[in-house]
């Protein structure tokens, strides 16, 4: 029976040490535990959604640089495209220019070549004309020393002239 | 742990083996063994510590002994001034009687010593008290915070949260956070009090009427405080029944406002004493066929110490249990007594107690 009996000590004391450790416990622990484990809830939730943000993010990041990748590369094939069209045009205006410049040289150069034949033709002619001048001038010389021969060639040159 | 706790029991056995080695001298000096009288010694409080008796030699710590008397005020000493070698005599106009101390005179006297109990009690609450400010502080440093908790902060952690989604969230719901630090308080004052209640050689706290009766009656003011009008209205005026059947009903509804914490008081208590006597009553089999035969005893040791090691497994198991369902009742009653307030939209729905 004496089972059942609260003693008084005990419930004096225990009542006590419960409110006792109920307020050393509130301030000193389970406000600490408490915020500590909702701070961390709350650091898990707001990191997985900014990782799914990011996640998002990424995704759009990566398309958005395959379509810069594929506009690069259309802007790239244009290019060369471009490049060498300008390239083949310029080839061929380059030849075309060579042309009519080798033309023009060869013309001026037969002109040339013509005027100096020309003139080497007529210096030519003119000292041909000068050494028969002076060949016949010597001949003429030589052979009109004597009177014999003088008359000979005049008879032959009158001759001649009578012909013509 | 089986060792250790048969050196608990070992001045039980001092009888039988002085026994078997003076059987003529002690046979009409020597008392009969009597279990019953040892296993309610043992889960009761005492004023002196026991551990265990050799012979002649008492293992005993003796307690302080605080006593307030009208005629005579505080009187402080200790236990063991009632002991003068093996008589129990009279000190400052006190007796000892059995575990009660008594004024010679018969004037009324209040004994508030700090018994076997009340020691045991107040050193595992030092342990509560340094090991959960020791995880707060962890806490506050941000370990468990920023980073993965730590040490006894995992053993902590699961059994906190399960408090707060099992007990405190569903039965509280939005009020839950203010009731929260009371609740984490009386699971770890039970738990921690049954646990070392089952080491060997440790006092029965928890299995104690008056332990159980201080967490009920706190209970009890916490639940009346918490009650709101229409909590009463529907105690003293059941809606929607008959009025013969009202006028049955009322007095059952107000009864039952004092017998949820009654119910809370002689759960705990019960179970934490039947798992005591339980473990003794195991034990002391040992030595009740010891008695008859030595070696029936010692035959039946093997046994008695594989069921004993059973129930204190589910001793172990019941403590948590206990605390839990004290805790989650505690909840249960608090939300009852507010619930169907303004918050609540029809207000007649009434929460499933276990």
């Amino acid at each position: 029976m004496e089972l059942l009996l609260p003693g008084i000590g005990i419930l004096f004391w225990t009542l006590i040490a419960f409110g006792l450790v109920y307020f050393i416990l509130k301030k000193f622990a389970w406000n600490a535990i408490i915020k500590g484990l909702d701070d961390r809830e709350t650091n898990i939730a707001n990191s997985i959604a900014t990782a799914e943000k990011v996640k998002l993010e990424m995704a759009q990041l990566k398309s958005d640089n395959e379509a810069l990748l594929v506009a690069a590369r259309e802007e790239r094939a244009i290019m060369l495209k471009e490049a060498k069209e300008t390239k083949d045009k310029m080839i061929a205006q380059a030849k075309d220019e060579a042309k009519e410049q080798a033309a023009k040289i060869v013309a001026d150069a037969q002109i040339t070549i013509h005027q100096q034949k020309m003139a080497a033709l007529t210096d030519l002619k003119n000292q041909v004309g000068n050494l028969v001048l002076e060949i016949s001038e010597k001949v003429l010389r030589k052979e009109l020393s004597d009177r014999k021969e003088q008359e000979n060639y005049i008879h032959q040159l009158a001759n001649e002239v009578k012909l013509n | 742990m089986v060792a250790a706790f048969s050196l608990f029991c070992l001045h039980i056995t001092s009888p039988v083996f002085a026994q078997e080695h003076e059987p003529v001298a002690h046979e009409s000096a020597e008392a009969k063994l009597d279990p019953a009288k040892i296993i309610l010694e043992h889960i009761q409080d005492a004023h002196e510590w026991h551990f265990f008796t050799l012979g002649d030699f008492h293992a005993s710590i003796p307690l302080p002994v605080i006593l307030y008397s009208p005629t005579k005020g505080f009187s402080v000493f200790l236990s063991s001034k009632f002991h003068k070698g093996h008589e129990i005599v009279p000190y400052k106009g006190y007796e000892m009687t059995g575990n009660k101390i008594v004024a010679s005179d018969g004037t009324a006297v209040y004994d508030i010593s700090i018994t076997k109990n009340v020691l045991q009690m107040m050193l595992a609450l030092i342990i509560l008290v340094l090991l959960m400010t020791g995880i707060a502080k962890k806490y506050k440093d941000g370990q468990g915070v920023t980073s993965a908790p730590k040490g006894w902060q995992n053993a902590m952690e699961p059994v906190i949260t399960f408090i707060r989604d099992e007990a405190a969230k569903p039965n509280l719901g939005p009020k839950w956070k203010k009731y929260f630090p009371y609740l984490l308080t009386v699971f770890f004052f039970i738990l921690i009090n049954c646990l070392v209640g089952l080491l060997p050689g440790s006092a029965n706290v928890t299995g104690n009427v008056a332990f159980t009766i201080v967490l009920g009656v706190i209970a009890f003011f916490i639940i009346l405080f918490s009650t709101n009008s229409h909590f009463w209205g529907h105690i003293f005026w059941p809606p929607g029944v008959p009025l013969f059947v009202k006028i049955i009903l009322i007095p059952i509804e107000f009864a039952s406002f004092f017998i949820k914490p009654a119910a809370l008081i002689i759960r705990l208590f019960a179970n934490m004493i039947a798992g005591h006597i339980i473990i003794l009553s195991f034990v002391s089999l040992i030595f009740i066929f010891g008695e008859m035969n030595l070696i029936a005893g010692w035959g039946f040791s093997p046994l008695s110490i594989a069921f004993t090691v059973f129930i204190y497994f589910i001793e172990i198991l019941v403590a948590f249990i206990q605390a839990f369902i004290f805790t989650n009742l505690a909840a249960v009653f608090i939300g009852q007594a507010f619930e169907g307030g303004h918050d609540d939209i029809d207000g007649h729905a009434d929460p499933v107690i276990l």
